[in-house]
């Protein structure tokens, strides 16, 4: 592998951006076992951070690339990522967009769709796995996790209360 | 402009760039935990630009692409309005101010990343992010395993062991699987 860090952001999120179905909450597996495990970018507890900090910033999740980005290599890396992460799926979606209405009803369209949508499932099932081995590192970690879980499948509350809520008893030491 | 190309919208208002711009801005600085709500409000119910009908099929188009979904909505709306130029108008709106905001938050999180307090802080907020992905992944699972037991489910639980457990490249998860999940699809049809 290249020794330029730029070189290689670039090239694993432009990769990464075509094969995550399901969007950014697909792609925190291979973006953990890339920066945590094959570069060594960053360490298991910063990553969880970086997950965090994108999840209470305004905007699309997939922002977590800007901060891994800017841990690499500053500014330009977070240039470079998010450029990656969100060019080569750019250019896709607009091609894609002047055609689609001519095959809306193609058999083999539908047959792609419904066929995706198991893989994505799978892999953002992977993500919680490997958030919440990062995360729950204690039994109140846990806790809060089957809670929120809870919480968030059985209701339709603003994440923001919940991530507060997660906050607050982090400050206040549970966690 | 190639506005020859786009469809006219059957609500009959087409939105000029700047306008685009800022819809998009504002969708991405509400849009906490994901924007997909936000954006159907301004442009279904605000603006009126798209029905629901419409929207979703957009939206559908933008779930079935790679990478992330609202920034291809952006640009899969944006072409439709105004091409080449309203994509981006729409793109740069959406992805402008969070770059902002994350890029600061960044900064500060090098220069204090290490203070306990913060630290605890974030830890507290990953685990209930975490909850809340095992919510989605629940609520997205419930239709699919809910149904007669048949190779959907098989071909996700596959996919979460091969990411998850085995961590093997998700491009490679991905080569082997969705060929096979999306000829089982054809099949079933």
């Amino acid at each position: 592998m290249n020794d330029n860090p730029l070189i290689a952001l670039a090239g694993y999120f432009a990769l990464l951006s075509l094969f995550a179905v399901g969007g950014a909450n697909a792609a925190i597996p291979e973006m953990h076992r890339i920066a945590v495990e094959v570069m060594h970018w960053m360490s298991d507890r910063q990553f969880a951070d970086s997950f965090a900090i994108s999840q209470v910033s305004p905007g699309p999740n997939i922002i977590i690339v800007t901060l891994i980005g800017y841990h690499v290599a500053g500014l330009a890396g977070a240039a470079v990522a998010t450029a990656a992460m969100c060019g080569p799926t750019c250019v896709l979606a607009f091609l894609v967009a002047r055609t689609w209405d001519r095959f809306k009803e193609a058999r083999w369209r539908i047959a792609i769709q419904a066929g995706l949508v198991p893989v994505s499932l799978g892999l953002i099932a992977a993500s919680a796995f490997v958030l919440a081995r990062s995360a729950d590192h204690n039994i109140y970690a846990a806790a809060i996790t089957a809670i929120t879980a809870i919480v968030g499948f059985a209701t339709r509350i603003n994440p923001l209360w919940i991530f507060a809520v997660g906050g607050l008893l982090g400050l206040s030491g549970w966690v | 402009m190639s506005a020859s190309n786009a469809q006219s919208s059957s609500t009959a208002i087409r939105p000029k760039l700047s306008e685009l711009f800022r819809a998009f801005v504002i969708v991405s600085i509400s849009g906490f935990g994901g924007a997909l709500p936000w954006a159907r409000r301004m442009i279904v119910d605000q603006r009126r630009w798209m029905t629901a009908e419409e929207f979703n099929e957009a939206f559908a188009l933008s779930q079935f692409l790679p990478g992330p979904n609202v920034v291809n909505f952006s640009v899969v709306f944006g072409s439709r309005f105004g091409g080449a130029p309203g994509a981006a108008v729409a793109l740069a709106g959406l992805m402008g101010p969070p770059l902002i905001i994350v890029t600061i938050l960044a900064v500060l999180y090098a220069r204090f990343g290490d203070l306990e307090v913060l630290g605890r802080i974030l830890a507290g907020i990953t685990a209930a992010a975490t909850g809340l992905l095992i919510a989605v992944v629940a609520k997205m699972a419930t239709p699919l395993f809910g149904k007669r037991w048949d190779w959907a489910p098989l071909v996700a639980i596959a996919a979460f062991i091969g990411v998850a457990i085995m961590q093997w490249p998700l491009p490679l998860v991905f080569a082997v699987l969705a060929p096979v999940s999306v000829a089982c699809a054809w099949m079933t049809r």
